[in-house]
């Protein structure tokens, strides 16, 4: 994975010592809340409904076990105890204190981590696939290109104050595991007459109005990456609305001008800068990938070095984790293993100290000390020996982190909603938990497979329920929660977005609800159908008979 | 009635006005209808609150409920953590949120 230089290692370690000062000036009076306010947002610190709330960057998901180790220190040193990990690949503490704010990001700085850029109406933390480096469907590894993103748009001058806050993907897979085309840019590296080039994607997005990015060029060439996405900055940075914050993401640009005419613009902005040495030297995006070259692999009949006993293998419980939470590696003998941060009746992406110290003590002992961050909060181990399963798989069960639910209806994604978030309308979690106890005790949970349910608890679709297979967005009714349920959506290859059923539901109806639409495919599906297949063949209108009578 | 909540500046944490001081617990809380424009002002500059504004509420076995669901998780803490809630022994809290 990519370690700092002295020059990342000088520009981290400059920012937190003027956060501190700021900081200081701030519990001193000498600036108001009105002049702190942007300040402690650039650095990721919220005032948030019970406390403030740090959101730290997790670069492309991308974590060794020393900053997993680091940041379970955070949880237990100044909040209390435990960490959310996000829909955008980061973490959240939620009980922080401004007094500690500049120790945290100098604990952060000595193990190259940061809070800058994780808000702001700037370029956000780049995104990517939680595989990646490691899936066997992969053409190439596409962190060197998130990397190199990465350090292209930060403190980049010139996009330090967008219209709106701007998120970036970057893959390099036919299937799409970061919901690539719900993102202001979507990158996927492609390949063309033996070429590796980046297809681009501009102006989808979720929130109060969801969009699907039209591609706007198939091929860009890989030396001319960043002077593309500079172009495609620079024409909503230009144009982009800025009077109306409901307006202001990319996505309504290129919604209002049409795609056709803001390509046209990009591809003229792009053609003007060709000459004028905006793009890095190759030579760059070589040195970062050198940080990715693959770990020395073992045979794939190599045995393990653990002391589990053999028959851990033919245990049930083991057998069903294997196949549901581990996904295909490129390297014979590997796979990539999931930790579930989704228990029965959990809070979805949470996770202790304790349990981040054995992520990082796994990922030390059996996966090349990597671990990433899933979009859909869970945590991936993404190079592990088949011989090792049965000690990893040990290790998580005895941690509660081994639920074999992956894409499965207890894998729910879910916001913070009215728990942790002044923004939110309603509670998500509580829907969470008690949809997930409701399908562990039916036990339709494995019959269903793939079922992809997202929960928000307002508009902004922080839980991404415009894409669930299954959403559920909350909504406030004169004080009282209210839950839409949507059918249909999609963040993978074959984005869609969801819709809704018709009115809402109270809390327990639903949780109901979600039975009854569940119940409606167990009816109506055909040999080897998911979910979102039955549905997009039979429609909505069996669902609404069933939900609506 | 209309009482008045911020946060603690070094701390963050949720603070209700009492009429003389700030503190954690809403049911210390007092009505400071006329009044808000004056504490905010004051107790702002001094520091001994951050970002002070004023919520409904109505009186419940005579101490004040926020009238909106969200100031009442505010007030208590998460509704899926009580352990980490103003009152974790407290069996009942939930419904007095919900």
């Amino acid at each position: 994975m990519y370690r700092y230089d002295t020059y990342d290692q000088a520009m981290v370690d400059a920012r937190v010592e003027e956060f501190r000062d700021q900081c200081r000036r701030r519990l001193e009076g000498k600036l108001t809340e009105d002049q702190f306010k942007p300040l402690r947002l650039m650095n990721g610190l919220y005032l948030q409904l019970h406390a403030y709330m740090l959101r730290v960057a997790v670069p492309y998901g991308t974590l060794s076990g020393d900053q997993m180790r680091a940041l379970a220190d955070i949880a237990e040193k100044y909040d209390r105890g435990y960490g959310h990990f996000t829909t955008r690949q980061n973490i959240q503490y939620n009980w922080i204190k401004l007094e500690d704010a500049g120790d945290i990001l100098a604990d952060l700085a000595s193990v190259e981590m940061h809070a800058i850029q994780t808000s702001g109406n700037c370029i956000r933390n780049i995104s990517s696939d939680h595989f990646a480096g490691a899936a066997a469907d992969e053409l190439v590894d596409p962190r060197p290109y998130a990397e190199l993103l990465r350090q292209w748009s930060s403190f980049h001058p010139e996009f330090a104050y967008l219209p709106r806050k701007f998120k970036i993907a970057v893959i390099a897979s036919k299937t799409d595991r970061a919901a690539m085309k719900l993102h202001d840019i979507g990158i996927r590296i492609v390949e063309r007459d033996g070429e590796l080039g980046a297809s681009f994607y501009v102006g989808g997005g979720m929130g109060r109005t969801p969009m699907i990015a039209p591609c706007i060029n198939e091929f860009v060439p890989l030396d001319r990456l960043i002077t593309y996405a500079e172009a495609c900055l620079r024409v909503y940075n230009r144009h982009g609305r800025r009077d109306n914050k409901y307006k202001a993401r990319i996505k309504i640009l290129v919604h209002e001008l049409g795609a056709e005419e803001y390509t046209r613009q990009v591809e003229a902005e792009y053609a003007h800068m060709l000459d004028q040495g905006v793009e890095p030297p190759f030579a760059e995006l070589e040195r970062i990938r050198t940080f990715f070259a693959d770990p020395e692999f073992r045979a794939a009949d190599e045995v393990s070095a653990s002391n589990e006993p053999e028959e851990t293998s033919s245990e049930p419980a083991f057998q069903r984790w294997v196949r549901r939470n581990t996904n295909p590696h490129k390297a014979p003998g590997y796979v990539s293993a999931v930790i579930s941060l989704k228990p029965v009746g959990g809070i979805p992406g949470d996770a202790t100290a304790e349990q981040m110290r054995l992520m990082a003590d796994l990922a030390e002992r059996y996966g090349f000390d990597e671990l990433r961050v899933m979009h859909t909060q869970n945590i991936v181990l993404p190079h592990v020996h088949q011989s090792d399963l049965p000690a990893v798989w040990r290790a998580l069960d005895g941690a509660g982190l081994s639920t074999p639910n992956l894409d499965q209806i207890g894998d729910i994604i879910a916001c913070p909603g009215l728990d942790y978030c002044s923004l939110a309308n309603a509670r998500s979690i509580p829907v969470a938990q008690k949809i997930s106890e409701r399908f562990e005790a039916s036990g339709k949970g494995e019959a269903l497979g793939e079922l992809k349910l997202k929960i928000s608890g307002c508009i902004n679709a922080c839980g991404h329920h415009h894409a669930g297979h299954i959403g559920i967005l909350g909504v406030d009714r004169k004080g009282v929660e209210n839950y839409q349920l949507s059918l249909g959506g999609s963040e993978a290859e074959d984005t869609a977005l969801a819709k809704i059923t018709g009115p809402g539901f109270d809390e327990d109806g639903i949780v109901d609800a979600v039975e009854t639409a569940a119940d409606v495919y167990l009816r109506e599906r055909t040999e080897g159908e998911r979910f979102l297949d039955t549905y997009r063949r039979i429609g909505m209108t069996p669902f609404k008979e069933a939900l609506y009578g | 009635m209309r009482i008045m909540t911020g946060n603690d500046l070094k701390t963050g944490a949720v603070t209700w006005w009492t009429g003389s001081d700030w503190s954690l617990h809403v049911e210390d809380a007092v009505d400071v209808t006329g009044k808000e424009d004056e504490i905010a002002r004051r107790e702002e500059a001094a520091r001994r609150v951050n970002v002070p504004y004023v919520i409904d509420a109505e009186l419940e076995d005579g101490s004040p409920r926020p009238a909106h669901i969200k100031d009442r998780v505010r007030a208590l803490g998460p509704t899926v953590r009580l352990d980490l809630s103003l009152k974790p022994a407290d069996p009942d809290i939930g419904n007095w949120v919900i």
